[in-house]
């Protein structure tokens, strides 16, 4: 009985350490495969020019100058939305009551929509309903500005997809401030206001750092959402205003690799844009991850 | 009397400010509303019987169900979503047949036998993972694992359920493997002890105490797997071949729910039968992702989690 009982056990033991095996290899063979495709075209002049020759040759700067403006917007909007939705479900209500539940429902919900959804609301609600109504009273009959894709509901689109990343990550950081500090300054008379700003707030700040740079992390991979809310295929000019259409870096890969005009010769410069993409977020990731651990730690302490 | 004034003003700006805190903290809840509201509305045409096609034939929700092709763009469009369902499951379910199993049994090795200094490549691992955006995941599907994919069973298309499935697994592995790790660890510590005491082996404990008392975890995760799989665009808009046919095989071209939305909006004519349609469809996956979010969130959470493990 006994040594049948122990190959069993060797055998669930390399199943179950094959699995992880797997999921590691699969992560370093689509990173080393795009780096390794990428290396060879990835230059200083990649990331500082335009598109040349119908986009078969040159850099990719525009997208990766329309990707910023657009995370830029996003983060304006989304981070004091994150923030203050955190600090009220963490400051305001107790978690038990039912104004709570309803909206913690609402944020995972939020994080659990799929991303072309967010791409069909931004176009019905900013574009269709917003827009085509601050044109109806804002300029003159005929004239189209905010009733089509742009940049600004572009990014309040991935701003409302990323808002959950936001409020999870400060409210984890609220959790860490200690309760003794909040009823120190209440108790030497401090108003439940100037608490939050001189207590929780700060305390709360690498948890805004760490949900922000997530966000922009996360909203700068997805794509769904941009398809028919701003991105553009090509613009000869950079995006200067909120109306304008931009391009973007996880749109210029999909259609390098969809709808190239010569999907073979533009090979390099589709890897070369992943491989940009890729570091990118993985970048952030890391930072973000670095912040967390440094506040993690503090926390313990 | 001045003081007074002074802490009046400060109770005002203070009143302002805490109200708009309340405000503000209500936009998520009102932007959930505000998406059922409004991608109904751009598919209510179709709901109410008055969206009709160009050759002014009436587009109705039986019509959608029961056509067997997707044809929007012809003479004589039809709008049969039965092939685009069939396509969506079928992508789903392979992507979950590949990504279950191995984030289950990563999950476990990594819950109750990885020694630290594995834990610490498998978790950044994992969250690398999570982290790729998924236009890079259709990328690589694209070109490199479609290829392979083609050489390796010797299929006839390139582009495939098979091959879009696989691609989409990498894109769920991480939403599995991390909430049945955390259910796995949330265990009490006394589980193990108890199966130890009784002379159980580590890898019985694991196969026999520990996964079955973290089941309802486990099936939370599958579920939410089967959420982001269900809605995820870029991976099968890239990967999946697009072509819409109503067959069972999964070695053929599918065409997803998803990826017609994204593929055919930005042609469409505002208002238009087809921009209904679309509409209708974005609806159909908002509704799949809300309801797995209720099941996931009071079915599970609450009642099987009490059931199995005992504690309130």
């Amino acid at each position: 009985m006994k040594p049948s009982k122990a190959i069993k056990g060797g055998m669930f033991f390399t199943a179950v350490l094959g699995c992880a095996v797997v999921i590691i290899a699969m992560v370093v063979i689509v990173m080393v495969t795009i780096i390794h495709g990428g290396w060879g075209t990835f230059s200083w002049q990649f990331i500082t020019q335009a598109p040349t020759n119908g986009m078969t040759s040159g850099g990719i700067f525009p997208a990766i100058y329309g990707t910023f403006l657009m995370v830029l917007t996003m983060s304006i909007a989304v981070i004091p939305v994150g923030t203050i939705t955190a600090i009220y479900l963490a400051e305001y209500v107790s978690s038990q009551s039912i104004l709570a539940r309803f909206i913690r429902f609402a944020v995972n919900t939020l994080a659990g929509i799929p991303s072309i959804v967010f791409g069909l609301f931004g176009l019905g609600f900013f574009i269709e309903f917003v827009g085509r109504n601050l044109d109806r009273a804002l300029l003159p009959a005929g004239e189209l500005r905010w009733s089509q894709p742009c940049l600004l509901w572009a990014s309040l689109t991935m701003g409302l997809l990323t808002l959950p990343v936001v409020i999870v990550s400060v409210e984890e950081a609220i959790k860490t401030i200690p309760r003794d500090l909040r009823e120190a300054s209440l108790a030497l008379g401090a108003t439940k206001w100037q608490t939050i700003r001189r207590i929780v707030l700060p305390g709360s700040m690498t948890g805004i750092l760490t949900g922000g740079i997530l966000a922009v992390s996360r909203g700068a991979g997805e794509v769904a959402p941009i398809l028919f809310t701003g991105a553009a295929y090509f613009l000869p000019h950079l995006p200067g205003k909120l109306s304008d259409q931009f391009m973007e870096l996880g749109y210029h890969v999909y259609i390098m690799a969809t709808q190239s005009t010569d999907v073979d010769a533009t090979a390099g410069i589709q890897f070369a844009t992943t491989m940009v993409l890729l570091l990118l977020t993985f970048t952030l990731n890391f930072t973000a991850l670095i912040v967390r651990s440094i506040m993690r730690s503090r926390a313990r302490r | 009397m001045s003081t007074f004034t002074g802490k009046h003003t400060i109770r005002v700006g203070e009143w302002v400010i805490e109200t708009s805190i309340r405000a503000i903290a209500f936009v998520s809840l009102a932007f959930i509303v505000l998406i059922f509201v409004f991608v109904l509305r751009e598919a209510a045409p179709l709901l109410i019987g008055k969206a009709t096609d160009d050759s002014g034939a009436a587009v109705t929700l039986a019509k959608l169900f029961s056509s067997p092709f997707w044809m929007p763009v012809s003479n004589h469009p039809t709008y049969g979503i039965a092939a685009l369902i069939l396509g969506s499951l079928k992508v789903t379910l392979i992507s979950l047949v590949v990504a279950t199993p191995l984030s289950i049994g990563a999950a476990l090795y990594t819950a109750v036998f990885a020694p630290r200094w594995t834990k610490e490549i498998i978790k950044p691992a994992i969250e690398i993972l999570a982290g790729f955006p998924s236009v890079v995941i259709g990328f690589f599907a694209l070109i490199v694992m479609a290829s392979f994919f083609q050489h390796l069973f010797g299929l006839q298309y390139r582009l495939n359920a098979l091959t879009g499935g696989a691609a989409l697994a990498l894109a769920v592995i991480p939403i599995i493997f991390t909430l049945t790790e955390d259910a796995l660890t949330a265990l009490p510590k006394q589980f193990t002890e108890a199966s130890v005491a009784l002379g159980a082996r580590k890898w019985e404990t694991a196969l026999f105490v520990l996964l079955p008392a973290a089941t309802p975890g486990v099936f939370a995760a599958v579920l939410l797997g089967f959420g982001r799989a269900f809605g995820e665009t870029m991976i099968v808009l890239m990967a999946t071949g697009n072509a819409a046919l109503l067959s069972l095989g999964i070695t053929g071209p599918v065409r997803t729910i998803s990826a017609t939305i994204g593929a055919e909006m930005a042609e469409v004519v505002f208002g238009d039968a087809h921009y209904n349609v679309l509409f209708f469809l974005g609806f159909l996956l908002f509704s799949v992702s809300f309801s797995l979010n209720v099941v996931a969130e009071l079915f599970i959470r609450k009642r099987l989690m009490k059931r199995f493990t005992g504690a309130a």
